[in-house]
């Protein structure tokens, strides 16, 4: 099995580490072979730092990634962001040889080459390869009873053309992992659209960004769920953030529970919710983690 | 100074004579679009900000001014209209290429000035706080996580490279 990193960003260890704990727990669980990556900064965010400055954008990008070279180690990413980013760039510095040397001369400041010797992994297409949901399913030792709204975020699946996943309009991949944790993956119209953070939305147009995700977030209260599910501290973030904002500012409230996957799979492995930091939320649903007991 | 004189002093400065030549450098070809709509009708943004992903491309294939627009920033990136595109052009990597002209032409918004700031000084664009590491012991994890919140030299290193590709200079806008 290959070896990997655990590349962190910015949100998961700095607003919802139960989330970065989750990942652990499951990562050591299924055996995989990871490694902190010391001194790892901000991806940069793609929609918002490469659309800035490219130079930069691959220079931070790179140096993440370097750190991971040096440790022989595939970079694990564990947000669409931040695997659009690391991805992206990495491809790029591979396939041109001038942008590489430029960047290079960046990072040689910092006594730092990239080689092009690892590749990036996002958490939810490592899990389906290897060890893939049929395998996840047979480790499970808490089926979960759950309804589940899945979010795939877009940067999981877009562009196609760089990341080869598949249908971007209606894909199944990571329909398949939830449902290997007992979970019932919950068809609901607008499945695939975007929760409204990227890009520089959300923090330079907070309303604008929650007309966005409450349009997702009705179509998701109608299909009468248990729990938003996501593969993106920053689609998580705007799910659950975005709940207690959307209820300040207009008054609407949906109380949706959100789940990283990690956290999914961790209950589903027979973790309590407080060990996964899903009671941390700023989405408080007394009801569901009830239910989650009623489970274990 | 007007928008239309401060996007010509753009193009002088990029050596190009117009924003689709600028593009087609960068591997963005937009002059193929047939102006269908694909795009508009896919866009989860417009539905609410009003953005028109179709007068963007119209807008930069015609030479209008397109760097002052405000749909510019209205998009999440999330390249819908890219894939659906019946022409395969790659809309939202040519949104992505604009706002880089914007900015080094010293268009950008208050916010986006302020997150870079975060990460000039924190080598995050999402720093960790007090309310967090308590979180994180409850946890049972150490209170800074492994990036550059727990390593200086790893910060410095950061700020190194970011002096170096004159980040710094470029978002710190009017003073």
């Amino acid at each position: 099995m290959e070896k990997l990193s655990l590349y962190l960003g910015c949100i998961t260890p700095n607003r919802y580490p139960g989330i970065e704990k989750a990942t652990k727990l499951c990562l050591e669980r299924l055996e995989i072979d990871y490694a902190d990556l010391p001194g790892a900064s901000c991806c940069p965010a793609p929609g918002v730092f490469r659309s800035f400055d490219k130079a930069t954008w691959l220079a931070l990008a790179s140096r993440n990634i370097v750190i991971s070279e040096e440790m022989e180690r595939n970079v694990l990413t564990i947000c669409n962001g931040c695997y659009g980013s690391l991805v992206d760039a990495n491809n790029e510095l591979k396939d041109d040889p001038a942008l590489k040397k430029s960047t290079n001369a960046h990072l040689e400041k910092i006594g730092k080459t990239f080689k092009g010797t690892v590749d990036v992994r996002h958490i939810i297409e490592l899990l389906y390869d290897e060890p893939g949901p049929e395998k996840i399913r047979e480790m499970v030792t808490s089926p979960l009873d759950l309804r589940v709204a899945l979010h795939y975020g877009c940067h999981l699946v877009k562009p196609s053309k760089e990341r080869k996943l598949g249908s971007t309009e209606d894909p199944r991949f990571f329909d398949e992992l939830v449902e290997a944790t007992g979970a019932e993956s919950v068809n609901y119209p607008d499945k695939m659209a975007c929760c409204g953070a990227g890009g520089g939305v959300r923090s330079a147009l907070l309303d604008k960004s929650l007309e966005m995700l409450e349009h997702k977030l009705s179509r998701i209260r109608d299909a009468d769920v248990d729990c938003i599910v996501n593969a993106c501290p920053f689609c998580h973030l705007q799910f659950d953030g975005g709940q207690v904002e959307i209820e300040e500012k207009r008054g609407t409230e949906y109380n949706i529970p959100v789940l990283h996957y990690s956290q999914l799979l961790g209950l589903a492995f027979g973790y309590l919710p407080e060990e996964l930091g899903i009671d941390l939320n700023l989405v408080t649903n007394e009801d569901f983690l009830l239910k989650l007991k009623g489970d274990r | 100074m007007s928008p239309g004189s401060e996007w010509r002093i753009t193009m002088n400065q990029s050596n190009k004579s117009n924003i689709s030549d600028a593009l087609k450098d960068a591997g963005i070809e937009i002059l193929t679009c047939l102006q269908c709509g694909t795009c508009s009708g896919s866009c989860p943004s417009g539905r609410y900000t009003g953005m028109i992903t179709r007068k963007i491309v119209r807008k930069a294939r015609v030479g209008k001014d397109v760097l002052h627009d405000p749909d510019l920033w209205m998009c999440t990136t999330c390249y819908t209209c890219q894939e659906r595109c019946p022409r395969e052009i790659k809309i939202t990597d040519a949104i992505l290429a604009i706002r880089t002209i914007a900015v080094h032409d010293g268009i950008m918004l208050p916010e986006h000035r302020r997150v870079s700031q975060l990460v000039l000084e924190y080598g995050h664009a999402v720093p960790i706080n007090d309310a967090v590491k308590e979180k994180r012991e409850g946890l049972g994890m150490e209170a800074l996580p492994e990036t550059v919140h727990k390593y200086p030299d790893a910060l410095a290193d950061v700020q190194t490279l970011l002096e170096s590709c004159g980040f710094d200079k470029l978002v710190a806008g009017a003073q």
